[in-house]
């Protein structure tokens, strides 16, 4: 390779991988994680979850189906940095607007490609996510690159969720007859979640993650919903208290990922950070309350360690608390559901995009959970 | 929700006889449910007729019945062992339209036999298309345009509505037999005419075209608690119009957003739902117009398929392993992925890797046929590859494929002119070279003189994937220009999938230049392991596959290795049989040495997993060979290599791995000399004093035609080093002799330098096959098989029959003899097959072969010898006096006869069916020295007669038992027919014949109805000429043995509407007394069934 396309990725323990600039050219720092899915690399792009972080695609080729206008999952491409083995030289698809390659030069992201992919995801998945760097062109080649990976932020204590939500609410109306009123809280919503509520006749008022429980509870909505986002959910206090409101006020409330997160800890049960987290489209979670299987997506590097056998007390006096879903490849808690209060979260994403469809019942039961508020 | 208790034993039906479209994948996907359900302390009964399977060696089930399967053969089988359940979903079409058939017939119900893995419903649902069409609708999903026609009125006016061209499907057949697209009227007359007969209910669905369209296809499971995964998606890189089997395929899907693909994902769950597989796998066939993204929903198997052999091999994850489980009563949940061992198998395999299926034809062997692929299966055998990209996997599924002229290649000028224009128009129609004309004219691309979207239009493969040809091009280009080979340069080609000799020929280098640069520079692969989920979990199945990427996970091990090479695609000649002996290798040596298998044919029992302690997914080339080679020895230490189990393929490499340095196990490749090269056969010869055929070695025809003249014709002319008689032929004249050389070019698939043999022919001499082991001191015969057809036909294509029916003791003692004198001649340490025949009291050798052969499975189940085993034992070190102290092999062996033996007949199963001239025609079916049998059957029974007549059953449904007989000979064999067809016309039957037979017929007291010849036209009251009548059902049994020399033709037009007909044909004299023998023994009331254990046993 020329020394002008050179790029070059650091991780913390001092590994470097050699490979092509991909995307901008310059210098990008955050925590290295990887992602199995096969497909959706423009969802997982725009995810406001990958905020800070560096996404390790393992499928081998990226970009074949280029970018279009409709599968963005937010407004801009969120991840700090993108590794990837086979970059496409051209897309091909029938709904193609553009290359991923020119999206990455616009939207800023710094990536290094022909990287052995598979060997830096048994490096992550044995050593556990770190922080890394990617470094291309002279000016950020230049100096001690492992000096400045290794005095880049952590993830465990960053609050995130500020930096990726609205600054202004919006409202996604009801497809047909408006059957609820839904607030949901972005804390790094993606466009699908609303989409999905909207499609069941849920009228859908994103707001800031900011906005005070009491300004929430002050529309009167029949249900609340805090989204999936970046970040440390044991860094989240103000949200926890803002979520304590809401379950006190007895609103139904439905949780997705760090929502999940947030509702375990309102509950009173703690956060922990996983070795490499589960970040894929293929993860097998167990319905326990069906026993039925769903193959579902997943993204999300903290887990709520909540007791697995039989229903708990909450530590936090909301009555008793079931772990409803699990995930099968390692008993990871991957959804909640309170006995006492109408309230429910899952850890993964029902609302999919990138990912399989299965769980999309779970909005369902939310709309059901409201409907049984009402009677 | 466990394993259900009330389920003791299963009846398993296997798939009979490898035939295209339904070829060894069956036998991976049988032996892994025959495993599963005896881990579960299940009885398993197992139907096949297929001995050269793994699942019929007697240790897989607990009552093997190598019977031939029909609705009467499975009523016996239940009736004698009572099974409580059947599984009918592993054997392909054959077992699931069995299993309807008994079902159907009330034997289930009577004998209370519940039906797992499929019920009838759903089969039914999924099959018939009328059906499925709406349940597509029901699924909220589109289906093509069309209409369900019974007759061919209701097809032209349905064709008349789609506007045509127009697709034909006919409904129950299997491998897309009798289906096609018409463009017009007459096309419409003939494929759906066809597809009307072979519809077993006379049914086709005509629908509008989607040529051209995106075809992708899922492979599905579903349990009992109604959970469903995605195993596996596929993407054809040939567009809709060539059958699945028959397009280069790639895994995962491509091409399409997370949108696009989930929303295919919920239309294939929604369908296994609403059809109602309920435990169990299917695929689902999908084409996406490619402007607009249109889905829709071709067609659906309830059951497991050539893909889901595919999908398995490609993700890891098991399929009929895993349906096996889920019939017996568990859920996904409750089932271990194999793989990472720690998680279960209600995932979604991940692949980060990127997977390319390259399909292998045998055109060749049927010069006559049409060589445009349609939506009917013509393939024999496929190879799979794995890379990390794509590039890479395709230039390693192109070597694998084995075949001269089917890879990529940058010889000659860039296409241009008028040239590049036929490339164009070309590429428009699939065939098998299409793919490499696409390469060629990316070359104009490449030089800037064609767009790729000009490319796009004529062939409409994506232009992703014309991209990424292209790519490979410019990287070839680059390599040609190169001031020199760097190690960067080198490694981006190797990524690219370019081979050595690939780069030799573009450097003007010999390959072996390549490969000492390229280690010298230390450009060397890595392995990775497919392990089901991109690396996210720990894999502890060593499952590897080569790539030039950073990392290699090849793990060190103490125990000493040794490395089995296997076969390579299924071909015409080298296909399941050699699997068979390689399998073996790998179980019986597992628990001593680390086995490492190293084959690159997806459909196999070798590349199972489970097979070997190593599997590498790699083409049998010299160069992937000893990086395989090299990486072991990295890991530990090598006893040596195995290339004598697995056909000419491996062990046309022997001499260069052993110049490598690699320690060849057996027979040496010097030995394998002795008996290759014909002057050192000739002294072999010599020294033991056995009698050949006079022959002589030629390099280039003019030097054939003077031994030729030496010798006298007629003679037997072939290439050296071919398996399967490839480019063998019977020359009776110096005529005949020039033309063959003038066809020499097209003859031969790598080794075209290779010396032509000619040989004397033998007429009317009876020809045996024999399969003995030698460990340097003793040998043991293992199996003497008698043909039935005389020597001149290919052995591969002959029936056989074991024990020899009509030779002495005497002559078996001389055959023991001389086997032994052969053996010790050459060096053989292992396997050896040798061919002779029997002419007026004198045994010539035609060939001797140190290798495992064909008929070693065969040998095996007939006589309960296990000699694949024996073999690597042997090979491994062994001697036969060890082999016999622990009870592997018995005191005496094949040359010592016992009358109490049954008697057992392996028959040839022919695909002519299969192929049809350009005017739509079937090609002839007359057997010669080419081979051209794509499977076999056995007969297996107390007597010859009985024997036979399960054999004939077996391979193509039966002898008729009574009816009408049309009799036309060669005028040679018109005084033998006449006693087997007055025995046929004292049997019942009405004896049909063309005037000059009957008269004969007609002295020899024999009545006849004369029936007009082809040539005469129809008679001048519309009398029907004998193809009429045959065409319309008039005759239940054709003799018709071709006349001799130049006038073969003569009897193509009966043989060819008996082949398109169905109807039952003999060809050989010796076939028709056969035949007979085995009619009487059929009036004498059904065959009994035996299982090969109490067949041991007794």
């Amino acid at each position: 390779m020329t020394a002008a396309n050179r790029a070059v990725l650091v991780l913390e323990d001092g590994q470097t991988f050699e490979g092509r600039a991909y995307g901008a050219v310059g210098e990008t720092l955050g925590e290295i994680v990887f992602n199995t899915g096969m497909t959706g690399y423009q969802e997982t792009l725009t995810d406001p979850s990958y905020h800070k972080q560096i996404v390790v695609m393992t499928a081998p080729h990226i970009g074949n189906t280029g970018v279009n206008d409709e599968d963005d999952e937010s407004r801009r491409y969120w991840v700090a940095g993108y590794v990837v083995r086979d970059p496409a030289r051209r897309p091909s698809n029938w709904r193609a607007q553009r290359s991923l390659d020119e999206d990455l030069v616009a939207q800023g992201v710094v990536g290094i490609s022909g990287i052995d992919t598979r060997q830096l995801t048994r490096v992550l998945r044995t050593a556990g996510v770190m922080r890394a760097g990617i470094f291309s062109g002279d000016d950020a080649l230049a100096g001690d690159l492992l000096a400045r990976v290794r005095g880049a932020a952590q993830m465990k204590g960053a609050h995130l969720a500020d930096e990726v939500s609205v600054a202004e609410p919006y409202v996604v109306e009801p497809v047909g007859e408006q059957v609820a009123h839904v607030v949901a809280v972005d804390l790094g919503i993606k466009a699908m979640t609303p989409q999905q509520m909207a499609q069941r006749g849920m009228r859908v008022t994103v707001v800031p993650s900011s906005t005070p429980a009491a300004e929430i509870l002050a529309m009167n909505p029949d249900g609340v919903f805090f989204s999936n986002g970046p970040g440390d959910p044991g860094a989240a206090d103000a949200t926890v208290a803002q979520l304590r409101e809401i379950l006190d006020a007895k609103v139904p409330f439905f949780g997705i990922c760090f929502g999940n997160q947030i509702l375990g800890r309102a509950l009173g049960y703690g956060t922990y950070k996983l070795a490499f987290g589960h970040r894929g489209i293929n993860q097998p979670v167990m319905d326990r309350t069906t026993n039925k299987v769903e193959v579902t997506a997943h993204n999300h590097g903290f887990a709520v360690d909540a007791p697995l056998d039989g229903e708990s007390d909450s530590p936090n006096g909301y009555g008793k608390v079931l772990v409803s879903h699990v995930c099968l490849n390692d008993d990871v808690v991957e959804g909640l559901e309170c006995r006492d209060i109408p309230a429910f979260s899952v850890q993964y994403h029902p609302e999919a995009a990138a990912g399989p469809h299965d769980a999309s019942y779970l909005f369902d039961r939310f709309l059901d959970l409201m409907k049984g508020q009402h009677a | 929700m466990p394993k259900r208790d009330d389920i003791t034993s299963v009846l398993v039906i296997g798939s009979g006889p490898i035939v295209i479209g339904q070829a060894c994948e069956f036998d991976y996907s049988g032996t892994q449910a025959c495993r599963v359900l005896k881990s579960e302390g299940i009885r398993v009964i197992l139907i096949n007729s297929n001995p050269a399977t793994i699942m019929t060696d007697p240790e897989f089930a607990d009552a093997t019945y190598v019977e031939p399967i029909t609705t009467e053969v499975i009523e016996r089988v239940i009736a004698k062992e009572r099974p409580d359940a059947l599984l009918p979903t592993l054997g392909g079409q054959t077992a699931l339209n069995a299993a309807i058939a008994a079902a159907e017939a009330g034997i289930l119900d009577r004998y209370d036999v519940e039906l797992i893995g499929a019920n009838l419903e759903a089969i039914n649902l999924g099959e018939n298309r009328e059906l499925f069409k709406g349940v597509v609708e029901r699924c909220g999903a589109d289906s093509a345009r069309s209409h369900i026609c019974h007759t061919m009125e209701e097809c032209l006016a349905a064709a008349e509505d789609l506007q045509y061209p127009v697709v034909v499907r006919p409904s129950f057949t299997m491998g897309g037999l009798g289906s096609g697209f018409a463009y017009n009227e007459e096309d419409l007359r003939r494929i759906a005419g066809a597809g009307l007969h072979y519809s077993p209910t006379t049914e086709v669905l005509l629908e509008e075209s989607i040529l051209g369209w995106k075809e992708f296809e899922l492979e599905l499971m579903r349990d009992k608690a109604d959970n469903v995964v995605v195993v596996c998606s596929i993407e054809n890189v040939d567009p809709v119009g060539v059958h699945t089997g028959d397009s280069v395929t790639v895994a995962p899907a491509l091409t399409l957003t997370d949108r696009e693909y989930q929303r295919m994902r919920d239309v294939g769950i929604a369908i296994i739902r609403e059809v109602g597989v309920d435990t169990g796998g299917c695929n689902v066939q999908f084409a996406i117009e490619p402007d607009t993204g249109r889905l829709i929903v071709i067609e659906m198997n309830p059951r497991v398929s050539r893909s889901s052999a595919l999908a398995s091999k490609a993700t890891g994850f098991p399929i009929a392993k895993i349906a096996a489980r889920l019939a017996i009563g568990y859920t996904l949940d409750e089932i271990p992925n194999d793989i990472t061992g720690s998680t279960p198998a209600s995932f979604e395999p991940t692949l980060d890797y990127i997977v390319v299926k390259v399909p292998r034809f045998a055109f060749e062997k049927f010069p006559a046929a049409d060589p445009v692929l349609t939506t009917t299966m013509k393939s024999v055998g496929e190879a799979m590859s794995l890379g990390r990209s794509f590039t890479e996997a395709l230039g390693k599924a192109l070597r694998s494929i084995d075949k001269k002229g089917m890879n990529l290649h940058w010889d000659g000028p860039v296409p241009a002119g008028e040239q590049l224009e036929e490339l164009l128009a070309e590429i428009a129609v699939p065939t098998e070279k299409r793919f490499i004309q696409v390469q060629q004219c990316l070359r104009a691309v490449e030089a800037g003189t064609l767009t790729l979207e000009a490319v796009f239009d004529a062939c409409k493969i994506d232009p992703w994937f014309l991209d990424q040809i292209l790519l490979m091009n410019e990287v070839a280009t680059k390599v040609k220009d190169a001031a020199t080979l760097d190690a960067d340069l080198l490694r981006e080609a190797k990524g690219h999938g370019l081979s050595d000799q690939q780069i030799a020929d573009l450097r003007g280098l010999k390959v072996n230049e390549v490969y000492q640069i390229r280690k010298a520079l230390g450009v060397t692969p890595v392995y990775k392991t497919v392990d089901t989920c991109a690396a996210e979990f720990e894999a502890r199945t060593p499952y590897h596959y080569s790539s030039y990427d950073a990392e290699t996970e090849i793990m060190p091990r103490d125990r000493e290795a040794v490395i089995i090479l296997g076969s390579g695609p299924n071909r015409i000649g080298q296909g399941i049989e050699f699997d068979y002996s390689c399998v073996h290798a790998a179980l019986t040596l597992k628990d001593r040495y680390e086995t490492v298998m190293v084959n690159c044919n997806p459909e196999t029992v070798s590349t199972d997993y489970d097979t070997a302690n190593r599997l590498y997914f790699e083409p049998l080339t010299f160069e992937d060979v000893m990086a395989v080679y090299e990486a072991e020895l990295a890991a530990g230490p090598v006893k040596g290599m195995f290339v004598q189990l697995g056909g000419q393929t491996p062990l046309s490499l022997a001499q260069r791995l052993e110049d490598a340095g690699v320690p060849i196990l057996g027979t040496s490749p010097e030995a394998i000399d002795n008996a290759e090269d014909r002057a050192a056969f000739g002294r072999v010869l010599d020294a033991a004093k056995l009698p050949a055929p006079a022959y002589g070695t030629a390099h280039g025809i003019d030097q054939a035609i003077e031994i030729a003249e030496g010798i006298g014709y007629p003679v037997l002319v072939r290439p050296s080093y071919v398996l399967g008689g490839r480019g063998m032929e019977i020359v009776y004249d110096r005529a005949q002799l020039e033309d063959y050389g003038t066809r020499m070019d097209s003859i031969g698939d790598h080794a075209t330098d290779a010396p032509l043999l000619v040989d004397r022919f033998l007429d009317d001499a009876i020809e045996i096959d024999v399969d003995a082991l030698f460990d340097g001191e003793e040998m043991f015969l293992g199996g003497v098989m008698e043909h039935i057809e005389e020597a001149g036909i290919h052995s591969g294509d002959s029936a056989c029959v074991l024990p020899p029916f009509s030779l002495s003791q005497a002559e078996l003692d001389r055959i023991r003899t001389s086997t032994e004198a052969l053996a010790r001649g050459i060096g053989v340490r292992g396997l050896m097959n040798v061919q002779y025949a029997l002419v007026s009291d004198v045994l010539y050798v035609l060939e001797a072969n140190p290798r495992a052969s064909r008929t070693v499975p065969f040998v095996a189940k007939a006589t309960g010898i296990p000699l694949a085993k024996a073999a690597s034992e042997v090979m491994a070190g062994a001697t036969i006096a060890e082999l016999k102290a622990s009870g592997m092999l018995p005191e005496h062996d094949a040359a010592t006869t016992d009358m109490s033996q049954r008697i057992a007949v392996k028959e040839a199963v022919l695909p002519f069916k299969r192929f049809r001239t350009h005017e739509g025609i079937a090609v002839d079916s007359v057997l010669g020295p080419e081979m051209r049998s794509t499977g076999e059957v056995m007969g297996f029974d107390d007597t010859f007669p009985l024997a036979f007549a399960k054999s004939q059953t077996a391979a193509f449904g039966g002898l008729p038992t009574g009816g009408k007989v049309f009799v036309s000979t060669a005028d040679r064999d018109k005084r033998s027919i006449t006693f087997p067809i007055a025995r046929l016309r004292q049997l019942g039957f009405e004896i049909l014949a063309t005037a000059g037979t009957a008269q004969v017929l007609q002295r020899m007291g024999i009545p006849s109805t004369v029936v007009r010849k082809h040539s005469e036209g129809k008679g001048p009251n519309g009398e029907p000429t004998i193809v009429d009548v045959i065409h319309e059902g008039g005759v239940d049994l054709i003799i018709n043995t071709p006349s001799g020399q130049g006038a073969r033709a003569d009897g193509y037009e009966i043989r060819a509407a008996a082949t398109a007909a169905d109807i039952a044909i003999v060809t050989t004299t010796q076939q028709l007394s056969a035949a007979v023998l085995a009619i009487e023994a059929l009036q004498a009331g059904p065959f009994d069934v035996l299982s090969l254990q109490d067949a041991a046993r007794a």
